[in-house]
């Protein structure tokens, strides 16, 4: 006869209700633990995903996702001469805020190096890839941007051609899809009133030098785009994207790149090594710490409900003692009920967590390694925190039946 | 004292039981040098006011808690001797012990048929002899049709009389009953001793009795009292032991 399953029938509302309480608990640890595998995922997702085996960056920097990084766009060019070198691209990351119905839009904006990369590799799951080299943009459904949704950035408008799934930035920012030349449009949007101060004070230093004076065509221009002015800095992008000829080494490419005094390079995986040691660190650390005082927490709330419980049942235990039951019925009566509440706690956790979970604006990422984990420790809880029960009702004497 | 039997078959054998609990000038003398033979079959009714240490002679004599001193004999076997146990107390008393409160102290999350079939389970007797069993005790002792409801939804006399089925169910040669009628109307407190009377004859078992009620006396074959912690025959009944039917 099992006597959990009894004990269970018989104060079953009981039961049902610290079930709840104890899968809630334990969905908090399971949650913190996806948060902190998809802070990691999330922080290597671009660059699991982007397909490239060499990121060429500014100098003594870490990457656009790390820091700021500005090379010049030409930068592409000089790297596609590089032996070995398949295809190299531009590519642009900045994070804009902009107001939408009221409420704050954060984007991470990605410029992708059209036409060559159209953004067919994202994972698109509604609409296409990029169709033509400007105002469209591709947009993570975290966004809320609808298929051909137009969206005003800077002075131009872009319409929503296509949208992808989880990606997100580093940061948690959703990431949107552009070329890189509206990227860089959008990165160095000013205002008109800025853009006319500019060009007036560019006018007025022009005017003050002898080149100004003795060649009119230089003051003339100068009022004009900086974009048409080849004396003005070129365009910068983030970084260039490196993909290596098959059978190629791409550490013996980046030993060639890396001798050049104005760029640092990394491999891919350098580069995620990087985003998981140094940008999201101390945020992995801190859910990881906080994520094992949950489990003592719990421990502890688990074993004060299986203490609780055992204390209700001191009599019926010592009137089993008195009817001569061996210790093995007493100890599977308790922890039996213990493994019962922690798998039933783990289900509910597991069910409500699939309901919440995608309602967090971070990414939780449940793996199956971390959920047989988490299943192996709240098994293990389920038993430490019995022992109190268990040591308790081993001490009850039979003759307390007759207190 | 010896408060003996006229009986040659004893079912219980305890000689120069004490128990003192405490020490120094807190000590108190329980049970001092009590020495009682059972005989199969025999209801015995141990009588005395409160504090005599009528309770404390049933817990050494169920091997709840182990004398300071004296002999122990149950069927045959010592199993106390010499300041020392000689048997696996909680197997001798799941095979050998039948035992009834003054409260049914049934458990109270399984049903009138699962507390007896638990007293069989726990020794080790297959579910479906201990089903049986059980269900041929609670009908015998008139609850039969009750057997499926938890001890919360049955009277008290009807928890008492599944509480007397749980202390029958293993057949043991000796059960201890302390006060089993205190709950109950006279009515159903003589049914109880009674239904003692029935089972010890018909099982062949050695009962002792706790009881405060004097009007149902003269059930007991024989009826000893205790004073101060001391044990003497009150009485023999007039029921003649040796008529008593067998198993």
């Amino acid at each position: 006869m099992n006597l959990a399953s009894r004990d269970i029938r018989h104060n079953f509302g009981r039961f049902v209700l610290t079930t709840i309480g104890v899968g809630l608990l334990l969905m908090l640890v399971m949650g913190m633990g996806g948060i902190y595998r998809g802070l990691v995922q999330d922080a290597t997702l671009l660059v699991d995903r982007i397909d490239a085996d060499i990121w060429v960056v500014q100098k003594d920097t870490r990457g656009p996702f790390a820091e700021i990084s500005r090379i010049p766009a030409n930068m592409e060019d000089r790297v596609r001469a590089v032996p070995g070198v398949l295809t190299s691209r531009g590519f642009v990351s900045t994070t804009i805020q902009r107001e939408r119905d009221g409420q704050p839009l954060r984007i991470t904006v990605q410029g992708l190096s059209w036409p060559e990369d159209r953004g067919q590799w994202l994972p698109i799951i509604a609409g296409r890839a990029l169709g033509q080299a400007h105002y469209e943009m591709i947009a993570d459904a975290a966004l809320k941007l609808p298929l051909g949704e137009k969206v005003k950035l800077g002075k131009d408008t872009y319409t929503v051609v296509g949208q992808t799934r989880a990606m997100v930035a580093p940061n948690g920012d959703a990431m949107a899809f552009f070329t890189h030349r509206d990227a860089q449009a959008i990165q160095f949007d000013l205002p008109g009133e800025a853009i006319r101060l500019e060009r007036s004070a560019r006018y007025d230093r022009a005017a003050r030098i002898d080149l100004g004076r003795s060649q009119p065509q230089v003051i003339e221009r100068s009022l004009g785009p900086s974009s048409a002015i080849p004396a003005l800095g070129p365009p910068v992008i983030s970084a260039v994207l490196v993909k290596v000829r098959p059978a190629v080494d791409p550490n013996q490419v980046q030993s060639v790149i890396a001798r050049w005094p104005d760029v640092s390079v990394y491999t891919s995986d350098g580069q995620r090594q990087l985003l998981v040691s140094g940008m999201v660190d101390k945020s992995r650390r801190q859910l990881g710490m906080f994520r094992m005082l949950l489990i003592i927490v719990s421990g502890i709330i688990m074993a004060l409900i299986l203490y609780t419980l055992t204390l209700d049942k001191l009599h019926d235990i010592a009137m089993l003692k008195l009817m001569g039951a061996r210790n093995g019925v007493i100890l599977g009566l308790i922890l039996q009920q213990a493994l019962l509440l922690g798998c039933l706690g783990y289900v509910v956790a597991y069910m409500v967590g699939q309901w919440v979970f995608p309602w967090f604006p971070r990414r939780v990422v449940l793996t199956p390694e971390d959920l047989w984990l988490l299943g192996g420790v709240v098994v293990g809880i389920s038993i430490l925190a019995s022992l109190i029960g268990v040591i308790k009702a081993l001490r009850v004497e039979p003759n307390e039946v007759l207190a | 004292m010896n408060a003996g039997t006229n009986k040659g078959d004893a079912v219980l054998e305890a000689g120069h039981l004490t128990k003192i609990y405490g020490a120094g000038h807190t000590e108190v003398v329980a049970v001092s040098d009590a020495t009682l033979t059972v005989a199969r079959g025999e209801v015995v009714a141990l009588l005395g006011p409160s504090g005599a240490g009528k309770s404390t002679l049933l817990t050494l004599i169920g091997l709840i808690m182990p004398p300071n001193a004296g002999r122990i004999a149950i069927g045959g076997t010592v199993v106390f001797e010499n300041n020392q146990t000689w048997v696996n107390v909680r197997r001798f008393r799941r095979q050998h012990l039948g035992f009834v409160f003054q409260k049914a102290n049934l458990i109270p999350f399984l049903t009138a048929a699962e507390n007896v079939r638990l007293a069989m389970e726990i020794n080790d007797h297959p579910w479906r002899v201990a089903k049986h069993r059980a269900m041929e005790l609670l009908d015998y002792l008139g609850v039969g049709e009750r057997a499926g409801h938890l001890p919360s939804k049955l009277s008290g006399g009807e928890q008492q009389r599944v509480a007397v089925a749980r202390a029958l169910a293993n057949r043991p040669s000796m059960i201890l009953a302390d006060e089993p009628t205190a709950a109950l109307d006279s009515v159903r407190g003589r049914q109880v001793m009674e239904l003692f009377r029935k089972v010890a004859h018909e099982q062949n078992a050695g009962v002792i009795v706790v009881t405060h009620d004097h009007r149902a006396l003269d059930v007991f074959d024989r009826t000893l009292e205790m004073e101060d912690g001391r044990l003497r025959i009150a009485n023999v009944s007039a029921r003649n032991p040796e008529s008593r039917s067998g198993v």
